[in-house]
């Protein structure tokens, strides 16, 4: 097995995670930092589940963001988040492609479709 | 509560959570979603949308002194990626399906599981066996030991993928990574070195909970206001624990923390029992 060349796919693999976490970081916090600025009150209830987000909630995040909704920035930056490990498949299908390993380019575009089906689908 | 008295608070908790979670080796995501649900008394749904998030945050964190290390490998985990992201596909979808009485008592129960198998740690004997199907699928490697690189090939493929077919329906059911049951599929079943199974379970850990984090934003179980704290105190009390961890071992510690899971696991299963949660 390829050892050498998976070892190096590896690193920029994780470089790349440490990246996405990071940015998303700084987003979640920019936008926790408004939130608890903007909302001065009482804590919301998370005492009762309130279901299926109203629409308002569910406009693409982008669409929001230039209003400064701080909660629709800390969604963008957990949509960062969640993009990141799925980048990291990706990238694995085409270093696997790179090394012309079939079966795991199979395998890692399985793996891709569930993840893309979860984050477009659901 | 006011709401930065209560921002506050959750901060200081996930950050605690996450700083015992890399000390310990055991995972700060565990004790994340007893502690919002039974301390802060928030519903179980949003416990465990917060926790997803910020166990995706911290297994990429992370990877990057998991990987310099050389022990993981990226063919097993990508391999078995497929069991454990259409597990947690189904899982998060059970979520939404089963009573949060439910959720609370296999939350228990899980906890109590990881705690137990958090003090077996033995190193397997090498597996030089050759096994016909994990030469077909290269799940085989070596890894550095004080005498030079040992080789290894996985055993038992179709248990090991069983079994991380349960684990991602664990991680999309309760929002946790699952790591316990992860090692207990590479390390138990598939006979890897068990350096190689934790580390490789930790580089699968943000994959699986990516796949049920977009059923959970779309189910309304990610509530922003309360996941950015959770999100922030887990990282950075992880990445601050995993920097005092190359100073310090801490065997007290490990106990202490591990009594404190199997408390909040019974604590879950007799809440759940009770129809608290």
């Amino acid at each position: 097995m390829a050892s050498e060349a998976d070892l190096k796919m590896e690193i920029a693999i994780s470089q790349m995670l440490r990246a996405g976490v990071s940015v998303a970081a700084v987003v979640v916090f920019i936008g926790a930092l408004l939130y608890v600025s903007q909302a001065h009150g009482v804590a919301p209830d998370y005492r009762h589940f309130h279901g299926i987000p109203s629409p308002p909630d569910r406009i693409p995040p982008l669409m929001v963001v230039h209003h400064l909704d701080s909660r629709s920035i800390i969604r963008v930056g957990i949509l960062v988040l969640i993009a990141t490990p799925i980048m990291r498949v990706a990238y694995c299908v085409y270093g696997f492609a790179a090394q012309k390993d079939k079966i795991y380019v199979v395998v890692s575009s399985i793996v891709l479709t569930v993840l893309l089906y979860s984050f477009f689908h659901a | 509560m006011g709401l930065i008295e209560f921002t506050s608070a959750v901060l200081l908790m996930s950050v605690l959570a996450g700083l015992l979670g890399a000390l310990t080796g055991l995972g700060g995501g565990v004790v994340i979603v007893p502690a919002l649900a039974l301390l802060f008394h928030i519903d179980i749904r949003y416990a465990i949308g917060a926790s997803l998030v910020s166990v995706i945050a911290t297994s990429s964190g992370a990877a990057v002194s998991f990987v310099r290390e050389g022990f993981s490998n990226v063919r097993i985990g990508m391999f078995l990626e497929v069991a454990t992201t259409v597990g947690a596909l189904f899982g998060a979808y059970l979520t939404a399906r089963i009573s949060t009485h439910s959720i609370g008592i296999i939350f228990g129960i899980t906890l109590l599981y990881s705690a137990w198998s958090s003090f077996r740690q033995k190193e397997n004997e090498m597996p030089h066996a050759e096994n016909l199907l994990a030469a077909k699928l290269k799940l085989s490697g070596d890894y550095p030991t004080d005498h030079g690189r040992q080789a290894y090939m996985a055993q038992n493929v179709p248990a090991g993928f069983g079994i991380m077919f349960v684990a991602g329906i664990l991680s999309g059911l309760l929002g946790i990574g699952s790591g316990a049951v992860k090692v207990l599929a590479m390390d138990r079943a598939m006979k890897l070195p068990f350096k190689v199974s934790t580390t490789t379970s930790n580089f699968m850990i943000g994959v699986t909970a990516a796949a049920s984090a977009g059923v959970y934003l779309s189910q309304g179980y990610i509530a922003p206001g309360l996941a950015a704290p959770v999100m922030l105190g887990v990282l950075a009390g992880s990445l601050l624990g995993a920097r005092l961890l190359v100073r310090t071992r801490v065997p007290i510690l490990r106990v202490v923390f591990a009594v404190v899971i199997v408390a909040l696991g019974v604590e879950m299963i007799y809440s759940g029992a009770t129809g608290r949660l």
